[in-house]
């Protein structure tokens, strides 16, 4: 079976600056695959060549088959890749219900007309989008339930804005989703939680499922599979224990030896 | 119970707001309660019951002129308000529906004939041309944000300012523009008075609020508001964001457009500088003193920046808005209320006791008279300081008036800010009978910008607007 995912020696230069080099990376369906190291390594940048807000110098990106180098964000995302951000993106003065019902906006057709004058098809596609939206948000337990549904997005903690862009990314409808550093800024009992969550999303949901995290406690249990990057290039690829105790990694993370360096 | 932290209490604000305790909160579950439609056809029927009152033709002319800036605010809330766009060339829109119909129902065109098009055809042919313009002036817009999207369209607003007024003169009519417009015709009918016009206008926008309604609450509402909030987030939810901003430019062009038309018809003519930038500035003050991004919001603020500019052109009726205002923070701000009391005792005891020295010393001094009229006037006879030649002297405090009121706002201590605030109130009356009143043309645009100052530090959000959180 072909991958779902492949990135083929892509590589991103800004002039002089090698953000990126020949990295390859594929993802089977229903894999869940980690991506991890040091600050400005090149996993978010990974994430936005995926996403389209890049394109990439060199190398091809397949989806299921087919190049998305040079599609547009929004196209690639109804190609079935949804993303979350790092920093928060949400639509803070909507609602939390009007956040996650914005996604739907690529899988309903009624155009302003219909809308105004509420033809069939309008009603329809509106009562399918809020049962959508209800039943992506119930995935998150009460978190986000009842009378959070109409609150605007800035009164929700941090830790329910983390799960409420996981909601709106679900519901753009998508078959690979990118999760950019889900458990930052929450506790333990919360990051537990996510670890939980993002099983879940593949077991339940059978998304294929694509993460950057720093909390090597999450990265441990979830992970079919650990990409470790430096400086822009791959320098380690394996299971967790493979990855974590390889030398590089470790001289990533923590630099070299000075013993070793001392023989050299 | 176990204990609630910060978050959750947070999180819990609109749960504790939807139990509102008393009357106030069963009025607002009842207002929540009740659909959108209701509501619209109360303020339908209040608009409707005004031409009831047997106003006369200036009065509904007013009321007309409201109803346009309302519609074109409710346009501008489309681009600006929904979608986030900067749009100055907005007033370009609103010339182009006047001409558009001009063009189609006069003598301009086609000679020696003219073009007389029943207003079921033309009303229909100038919106659609409209919003191929809106795509039009779109297409190089789409990818500035801010400041320079501002520029463009701003540039775009002149440009049509100068292609009336230069180009094309003898179909155009230059800076004469274009008389003898036909009036709305169709099936037979024709609408010859003011009071047809209110009614029509009062129907279209009822018409506009809806379907604007509807459009806010559909897939396009939404991705217009999430294009506002992150256009990268949106982008990457499956939005197309430029064809997003194409639309909210058409769509306004469409509102804009229709005011337009009717405009044009009732006034029977149209000139190039009816759509120039003060006014554009005009329908801007209506949107962000209701609320940008509140349908509700747009239409009362129209209202309330047409009847207030109407309102200030009559000296006497200028006056009680001014003095009502300064009578009306100093209710709302001022506690204790013995504290509001000392400061109305001694505005009033200041005054007469200012009077009688400055008329004691120099009888020329206090010779003037208000120049407010009715019982305002009366009133203030022996208490303002009007001299026998006003101007210099109403220019002269004007400046120190100024001077006082940044003094004032920077004053830290607050008994002296206190007592400092008697002789200002005091120095302001003075002004306004001296000067201001007499210029109400210049005075009008002063005391609206003034308005907006201290609504917009008050409530930021305008009347109706929801606060909007940047970042948090």
């Amino acid at each position: 079976m072909a991958p779902l995912l492949e990135l083929d020696r892509v590589g991103l230069a800004f002039g002089g600056l090698r953000a990126l080099h020949e990295l390859d990376l594929t993802l089977n369906e229903g894999e869940i695959v980690s991506v991890i190291g040091p600050n400005g390594a090149g996993k978010t940048t990974v994430f936005n060549l995926i996403s389209g807000v890049y394109e990439p110098t060199s190398g091809d990106i397949r989806f299921a088959g087919e190049s998305i180098v040079g599609k547009l964000p929004w196209q690639i995302t109804r190609l079935g890749i949804a993303r979350t951000f790092q920093s928060l993106r949400l639509f803070l003065n909507m609602t939390v219900k009007e956040n996650v019902m914005a996604a739907t906006y690529g899988h309903t057709k009624a155009s302003p007309p219909e809308s105004i004058l509420r033809l069939p098809r309008a009603r329809r596609e509106e009562r399918q989008v809020n049962a959508e939206a209800e039943n992506v948000l119930s995935f998150f337990g009460e978190r986000l339930m009842g009378y959070r549904w109409d609150q605007p997005a800035y009164v929700l903690s941090y830790a329910n804005r983390r799960r409420l862009e996981i909601a709106r990314a679900m519901a753009a409808k998508p078959q690979l989703l990118l999760l950019d550093e889900p458990a930052a800024g929450m506790n333990p009992n919360e990051t537990l939680e996510m670890t939980e969550l993002i099983g879940r999303l593949r077991d339940e949901r059978g998304l294929t499922i694509l993460v950057i995290e720093h909390d090597m406690h999450v990265v441990e249990g979830i992970s079919d599979r650990v990409v470790a990057l430096d400086h822009g290039e791959k320098i380690a690829e394996g299971t967790f224990e493979q990855v974590a105790t390889h030398p590089s990694v470790v001289e990533a993370y923590l630099g070299r030896n000075p013993e070793a360096l001392a023989e050299e | 119970m176990a204990p609630i932290g910060v978050d959750e209490w947070v999180a819990r604000q609109g749960e504790r707001a939807e139990e509102l305790p008393g009357w106030r909160g069963d009025a607002a579950r009842f207002f929540a309660r009740v659909g959108w439609w209701p509501k619209l056809a109360v303020i339908g029927l209040l608009g409707a019951l005004f031409p009831v009152l047997s106003p006369n033709d200036f009065q509904l002319q007013v009321g007309i002129n409201a109803l346009l800036l309302a519609m074109l605010a409710l346009g501008l809330n489309i681009s600006v308000g929904w979608a986030g766009l900067l749009d100055l060339g907005y007033i370009a829109f609103y010339g182009f529906g006047a001409y558009g119909f001009a063009l189609l129902s006069s003598q301009q065109l086609h000679s020696p004939d003219g073009i007389h098009l029943q207003a079921w055809q033309s009303i229909p042919m100038v919106l659609i041309a409209a919003a191929i313009l809106g795509l039009l002036v779109g297409l190089p817009s789409r990818r500035l944000i801010g400041d320079y999207l501002a520029i463009v369209t701003l540039f775009f607003g002149e440009v049509w300012l100068e292609f009336t007024t230069n180009v094309a003169t003898d179909k155009l009519g230059g800076p004469n523009g274009i008389p003898s417009i036909d009036p709305i015709k169709g099936f037979g009918q024709q609408i010859l008075t003011l009071k047809g016009y209110y009614y029509f206008l009062l129907v279209a926008i009822l018409v506009v609020i809806a379907s604007l309604h509807l459009l806010d609450q559909s897939r396009t509402g939404r991705a217009w508001r999430a294009v506002r909030e992150d256009p990268l987030a949106a982008n990457m939810m499956t939005i197309p964001v430029n064809r997003l901003k194409l639309m909210a430019f058409s769509f306004g062009a469409v509102v804009a457009a229709l005011a337009g038309t009717i405009f044009a018809a009732s006034q029977g003519g149209v000139f190039p500088t009816d759509f120039d930038t003060p006014f554009l500035i005009l329908i801007y003050a209506g949107l962000i003193l209701g609320g940008s991004g509140s349908i509700a919001g747009a239409v009362l603020g129209g209202l309330v920046v047409s009847v207030t500019l109407e309102f200030l052109r009559n000296p006497t009726e200028a006056g009680y808005l001014f003095y009502g205002m300064i009578i009306l923070t100093l209710v709302a701000r001022t506690r204790p209320w013995v504290k509001l009391a000392g400061i109305v005792v001694g505005t009033v005891a200041f005054g007469y006791a200012a009077h009688a020295i400055v008329g004691a010393v120099s009888s020329a001094a206090t010779a003037g008279s208000p120049h407010s009229g009715g019982w305002v006037g009366d009133l203030l006879g022996n208490w303002v300081i009007v001299p026998a030649n006003p101007k210099n002297f109403g220019n002269i405090c004007f400046v120190i008036l100024i001077c006082a009121l940044i003094a004032l706002v920077q004053m830290k201590r607050s008994t002296l800010r206190t007592v400092l605030l008697i002789p200002v109130i005091y120095l302001a009356a003075c002004v306004w009978e001296s000067r201001l009143a007499v210029e109400p043309s210049i005075t009008r645009q002063i005391l609206i910008g003034a308005i907006l100052i201290v609504m917009m530090n008050w409530r930021p959000q305008g009347l109706l607007g929801r606060r909007r959180v940047e970042v948090v």
